[in-house]
C-alpha cells in the first residue's frame, strides 16, 4: 500500500463521508486554478468543516509523509493551489462561517473559506468595509488572500492584506493549531505567514481589521488617445501630493475586451482610459478633485466622466474588474503577467512591451494599477495556432525581465506559485533564496506544506531524526541541496 | 456539448458564488465551473459515470452563472446540451425513472395538471406519508396552492382607451391551472395600458420543462405549436407573464435550427416579459396609491435567463405609496427551478429555507415575483419555517390592484376565488 492509499484510509475515519473524495472524475475537477496552463490531479481532496478537522488532516499527512497543498476558491494566477497528484489537496470552500463581527472594535474574525467580499456584505449597514479588494473579491477566499498578500485597486492608499489582518490561527505542518498575532512580543511571525503562499501552514481562522466607509467617494474616468498621455496625467498627479484611494489605467485593447464583456461604454476612441477614485472627509475630496480633472485635462484627457451616483461608480468600475476575465472575448487564450515596476519607469517598460509585442506577433493588453506601478499584462494568444501558446509565454517571462531591468519585481499580488518559481533567481541571488528556505524549514522543515511552490529548487532542511538515513534521493538526483 | 463552447470558461470563479448549489455545498463539482469542467472531460473522451450525470443533474438551471460570466461563456446552451446527452447515456434508477415519468405526463397537459388537483389537494394532509414514499411526492404535495377556481378567459379582451398595440397572451401551463387570476390580471393590466389582447383559446404547453429536461424532441413539438398559435392570432407580440415560459420562448429560433423554415418563423414570433412590454410601451393609465411594502424576488428565468432586473422594479416603484424592498443575496435561486424541486427534492427544499428566511428578513407585507414556481416553492418554505401563510402576488397583480384603485389588503391573500375578477375582465 502506498503512503498515500494508507492516509486515505485513515481520512475516511476521520472525516465525514462527503469531505473526503476519491472519485477520479471529481478528483479532475480540482486539477487547476485560476492558471490554467498547470494541471495535476490531486491524490484525494479534502473538503473540512473546522480546524479541528484540517489539523487531523495535515496531523495524518504529517504522520504519512505526504504532501499537502491548501486551495481557497482556486482562483490564484500563479498555479499554488496546483494539487500534487500524491498527496492531499485541503480546500476551505466549506469554512465559510464569519464568526464574530467586532464593531466598536472594527475586526471581524471570520473563517478561511469566507469570500473576499461576503465580509464586506456582512458590515456594510455598520458602515465599515475591508478595505483590500482585489479584482476577484467576490469570489477569492481571505485564506488565499492572506496567502497570497493579495491586493487590489485600493491598495494604493490602504495598503494589501497584510495591513488588514491582525491576527491568522493556523495550523503548522505537523499539524498543531496555533494563533500568530500582531501583538506577539518576538519576531513579527504573522508578517511572515502572510504571502508565504500555503508553504508554511493551513491558515483556518483571521482576523481582519475593518475599515469606517469614507465620508465621501468620489470616481472619475478620463479618456486619453494614447497610453502616454495616461502615464503623464498619473505622474502628475502623484507628483502634486494627492494620494487617489485608486488610480488605474487601461489600453485600447483591454477597453476593447471589456466592452464586449460588461459593455462599460467607455469614451469611443479611447487609447486609454484612467480610472481615479478619491475619498476621505467631502472638503478635501472637492479640493482633491478639481485639482485631479485639471491635471488630466492639462495631460490631454479628451473626455472625462464623473460617477453622480453609486450605481454609475459602480458602472465605471466593472469595466475595469472584469477585465482579466473579459479578454476570454476577444481571445481564445491568454497568460495573465503580474510585474511591477518604479513608477517613473513606466514609460520605458510600456514601449519595451510594445517592441516585444511586434518582434513575436502577440498582442498584450494592458491593465494596471498605475499608482503603485503595478503592471498586468494579458498576454493573448490561439492555442490553436502550433507555436503561439510558446511565443506567448515567451514574451510574457520577457515581461518580467524588462520589469527586473526596470528595477521592478517579478510579482505585484499574484504570487510565485508554480509558474514563476524559476524566475526566482533572476531576481534573488542564491543567499537571499536561502534565507528565505531557512524560514520555510523553520516552519515546515520535511517540506509538506505545499512543496514545489515559489522556490526553484527544493532544499531540504537537514535530516529529520529518525526518518531518513544516508543521502536523501533527492539529493542524489541533483534534484535538491542540503543545508 | 460544444467544446468550443467548453473552451470559452477560462476558469477564473467568478461564477461560484451566485451558484446556487455551491453555495449549498461548497464543491467545485457542483459549480458551474467545475460542471463545465466534466463536461469537458466527457467531450475528452471520459464516459458519462453516475457521479458525473449526478452533479448535472444538480445544476438548477438558474442560469445565475450566465449572469455573473465576465467571459460570456454560453452555460445555457452547454447545460442544455449536456441534460440531452445525459438522458441518452446514462441509465436512471427505476425510481427516478418513474418520478420522472409522471412528471413529463402531467405538468405540460393543462387537463391533466386540472384533473391532479383534487388530488393534490387531499395528498397535502398525506403529506408526511407520501414523504416517507418518495420525497418527489412529498414536494409534490407539499408544494401545491390551495386549488383555484377556475377562471374562464375570453378569447379577446379589448384596449380600454385608444388602442396602441395588440398583442397575444400566453396563459401557461402552472399559471394557466394554479394562478388564474394572474393571467386574468394581466389582461385587464395590458388592455387598461391600451393594448387589444387575443388569448388563444387553445394554446398548449410552450416546451419550457421539456428543453429543460433534457427532451429537445418533446420540445421542437410544443414550440411549433405555440408558434402556430400565435400566427393565427395576428398579433405585434406574444406578452408573458411566467418567467420561465418566456425564457424559453425567447429561444425557439435557436431550438429549432435546424429546420430553416421554422426557425424564421420563430425569429418572426416578437416575445417579451410583461414587464419588459410594460416598461416599453409606458405608462398611460393612471396609478392609484398602494400603501403596502414589497419584497420583490429574482426570478431566474427573469433575472438571468433574460436579463430582466430593471423592469419590474420600475414598474412596482411607480406605484404611489408602494414600497420596494430588496431580498439580501438576490441573484441566488429559491431552488424552485422548473421541476427541480420534483427531481431533486432535498436541496431545492434547503434553497427554499434559505430564501425564504431572507424574504421574511425584510418584513414586507407581500412578495412580488413573476413567477409561480418561486411563488410557491417559497410560500411552501415560509409554512415550513411555522411563519404561516405568506401573502404572494404576481408583478402584474400589484399594478392590476394599483389601476383599479383596489385595496392592497386583498392582494395575495389565499384562498382566493376567481369568479369575482374573472367577471372584471
Ligand atoms: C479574474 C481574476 C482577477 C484577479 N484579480 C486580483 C487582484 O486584483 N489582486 C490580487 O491580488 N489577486 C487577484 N487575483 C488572484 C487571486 O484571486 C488571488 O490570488 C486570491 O487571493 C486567491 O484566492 P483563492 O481563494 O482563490 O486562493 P487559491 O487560488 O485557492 O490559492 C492561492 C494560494 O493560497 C494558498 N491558500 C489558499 N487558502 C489557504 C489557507 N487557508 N491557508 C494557507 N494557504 C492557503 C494556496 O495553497 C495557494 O498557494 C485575480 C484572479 C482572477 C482569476
Ligand atoms: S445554472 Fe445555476 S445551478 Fe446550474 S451551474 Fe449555473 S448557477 Fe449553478
Ligand atoms: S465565470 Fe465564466 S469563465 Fe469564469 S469560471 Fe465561471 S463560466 Fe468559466
Amino acid at each position: 500500500m502506498s503512503a498515500l492509499e494508507s492516509l486515505t484510509a485513515r481520512l475516511r475515519d476521520a472525516l465525514p463521508p462527503d469531505a473526503l473524495i476519491t472519485d477520479p472524475v471529481r478528483l479532475r475537477t480540482y486539477e487547476c486554478d485560476g492558471l490554467t496552463v498547470h494541471r495535476a490531479t490531486p491524490g484525494v481532496v479534502v473538503l473540512p468543516d473546522s480546524a479541528e478537522q484540517v489539523a487531523a488532516v495535515v496531523g495524518l499527512c504529517a504522520e504519512h509523509g505526504v504532501p499537502f497543498v491548501a486551495r481557497g476558491s482556486g482562483t490564484g494566477l500563479s498555479g499554488g493551489a496546483l494539487p500534487r497528484t500524491d498527496g492531499v489537496l485541503i480546500v476551505t470552500s466549506r469554512m465559510r462561517r464569519i464568526l464574530e463581527v467586532d464593531v466598536p472594535g472594527r475586526r471581524a474574525v471570520v473563517e478561511p473559506g469566507v469570500t473576499n467580499l461576503a465580509i464586506t456584505e456582512a458590515v456594510r449597514d455598520q458602515g465599515l468595509y475591508y478595505a483590500p479588494d482585489p479584482s476577484s473579491q467576490q469570489i477569492c477566499s481571505i485564506g488565499g488572500n492572506v496567502a497570497e498578500n493579495s491586493g487590489g485597486a485600493h491598495c494604493l492608499k490602504y495598503g494589501f492584506t497584510v495591513n488588514h489582518v491582525l491576527a491568522v490561527e493556523i495550523v503548522t505542518p505537523d499539524g498543531e493549531i496555533v494563533e500568530l498575532s500582531e501583538q506577539d512580543a518576538g519576531y513579527d511571525l504573522l508578517g511572515a505567514f502572510i504571502g508565504s503562499e500555503g508553504t508554511l501552514g493551513i491558515a483556518t481562522k483571521i482576523t481582519v481589521r475593518l475599515s469606517r466607509a469614507p465620508e465621501a467617494v468620489t470616481t472619475l474616468l478620463a479618456a486619453f488617445t494614447g497610453i502616454e498621455a495616461g502615464g503623464r496625467a498619473v505622474s502628475a498627479v502623484i507628483a502634486a501630493g494627492v494620494v487617489p484611494a485608486a488610480i488605474e489605467m487601461m489600453d485600447a485593447l483591454a477597453i476593447e475586451a471589456a466592452e464586449a464583456a460588461v459593455r462599460c461604454e467607455y469614451p469611443e476612441g479611447a487609447g486609454a482610459v484612467l480610472v481615479v477614485e478619491l475619498d476621505g472627509p467631502k472638503a478635501a475630496v472637492d479640493r482633491e478633485f478639481a485639482e485631479v480633472e485639471r491635471l488630466c485635462r492639462e495631460s490631454g484627457a479628451f473626455e472625462i466622466r464623473i460617477a453622480a451616483s453609486a450605481e454609475e461608480r459602480a458602472a465605471i468600475w466593472k469595466g475595469r474588474k472584469s477585465a482579466f476575465a473579459a479578454v476570454g472575448r476577444i481571445s481564445p487564450a491568454y497568460i495573465v503577467q503580474d510585474g511591477v515596476v518604479p513608477r517613473t519607469a513606466l514609460p520605458g517598460v510600456l514601449a519595451g512591451i510594445d517592441r516585444l509585442q511586434e518582434e513575436y506577433g502577440i498582442r498584450v493588453a494592458n491593465v494596471f494599477h498605475a499608482g503603485d506601478g503595478n503592471l498586468h499584462p494579458l498576454v493573448l494568444f490561439d492555442d490553436a495556432v502550433p507555436g503561439e501558446e510558446e511565443r506567448a509565454e515567451a514574451v510574457s517571462g520577457l515581461i518580467l525581465d524588462l520589469c527586473i531591468e526596470h528595477g521592478g519585481s517579478i510579482t505585484g499580488e499574484h504570487g510565485v506559485g508554480v509558474d514563476k518559481s524559476r524566475y526566482m533567481p533572476r531576481m534573488f541571488s542564491a543567499d537571499d533564496l536561502d534565507a528565505m528556505q531557512l524560514v520555510r524549514c523553520a516552519f515546515d522543515p520535511r517540506g509538506l506544506s505545499n512543496p514545489g511552490k515559489v522556490f526553484p529548487t527544493p532544499r531540504l532542511c537537514g535530516e529529520v531524526p529518525g526518518v531518513r538515513r544516508g543521502v536523501h534521493p533527492l539529493v542524489e538526483a541533483g534534484l535538491a541541496e542540503q543545508f | 456539448m460544444d467544446p468550443e463552447l467548453i473552451k470559452d470558461c477560462v476558469h477564473c470563479g467568478f461564477c461560484l458564488t451566485t451558484c446556487p448549489t455551491y453555495v449549498l455545498w461548497g464543491e467545485e463539482m457542483d459549480s458551474p465551473r467545475g460542471r463545465i469542467h466534466l463536461m469537458g472531460q466527457h467531450v475528452g473522451g471520459t464516459p458519462m459515470t453516475g457521479e458525473m450525470a449526478g452533479h448535472f443533474d444538480a445544476c438548477l438551471g438558474c442560469m445565475a452563472c450566465v449572469t455573473a460570466c465576465p467571459s460570456g461563456v454560453r452555460y445555457d446552451r452547454l447545460i442544455e446540451e449536456t441534460r440531452a446527452v445525459v438522458e441518452r447515456e446514462h441509465e436512471r434508477t427505476p425510481d427516478e425513472r418513474a418520478v420522472r415519468a409522471m412528471v413529463f405526463a402531467l405538468f405540460p397537459y393543462r387537463r391533466r395538471l386540472r384533473a391532479m388537483r383534487l388530488p393534490m389537494a387531499m395528498s397535502k394532509r398525506l403529506q408526511p406519508f407520501l414523504e416517507r414514499v418518495n420525497p418527489s411526492l412529498g414536494a409534490m404535495a407539499e408544494l401545491a396552492p390551495p386549488a383555484a377556481r377556475p377562471v374562464r378567459l375570453p378569447p379577446l379582451v379589448r384596449a380600454r382607451r385608444r388602442a396602441r398595440a395588440r398583442v397575444g397572451l400566453l396563459t401557461g401551463c402552472v399559471q394557466g391551472e394554479f394562478f388564474p387570476q394572474v393571467n386574468a390580471a394581466t389582461a385587464r393590466v395590458l388592455a387598461l395600458e391600451g393594448c387589444d389582447v387575443v388569448i388563444p383559446p387553445r394554446q398548449g404547453c410552450c416546451g419550457a420543462l421539456s428543453v429543460h429536461s433534457g427532451r429537445p424532441e418533446e420540445a421542437r413539438r410544443f414550440a411549433r405549436r405555440t408558434i402556430a398559435a400565435f400566427e393565427r392570432a395576428g398579433v405585434d407580440a406574444v406578452v408573458v407573464n411566467a418567467a420561465g415560459c418566456g425564457s424559453s420562448m425567447k429561444e425557439y429560433a435557436d431550438l429549432l435550427a435546424a429546420d430553416p423554415a421554422w426557425r424564421e418563423r420563430a425569429e418572426r414570433l416578437r416575445t417579451l416579459d410583461l414587464a419588459e412590454f410594460l416598461v416599453r410601451l409606458g405608462p398611460v393609465a393612471e396609478r392609484h396609491p398602494l400603501p403596502v411594502s414589497v419584497a420583490y424576488h429574482d426570478a431566474c428565468h427573469l433575472a438571468h435567463a433574460q436579463g430582466i432586473r430593471a423592469e419590474p422594479r420600475e414598474l412596482l416603484r411607480g406605484v404611489p405609496g408602494l414600497e420596494l424592498r430588496e431580498i439580501a443575496e438576490s441573484a441566488i435561486c429559491c431552488g424552485s427551478a422548473g421541476t427541480y424541486n420534483l427531481f431533486r427534492p432535498e436541496p431545492a427544499r434547503e434553497l427554499g429555507d434559505r430564501k425564504a428566511e431572507r424574504v421574511l428578513a425584510t418584513g414586507a407585507d407581500l412578495l412580488v415575483s413573476a413567477n409561480p414556481g418561486c411563488t410557491m416553492q417559497i410560500a411552501a418554505a415560509v409554512r415550513r419555517a411555522g411563519k404561516g401563510e405568506i401573502r404572494v402576488a404576481h408583478t402584474a397583480e400589484v399594478l392590476d390592484a394599483s389601476l383599479r384603485g383596489l385595496d392592497p389588503g386583498a392582494l395575495g391573500r389565499a384562498p382566493r376565488t376567481g369568479r369575482a375578477k374573472a367577471r372584471a375582465v
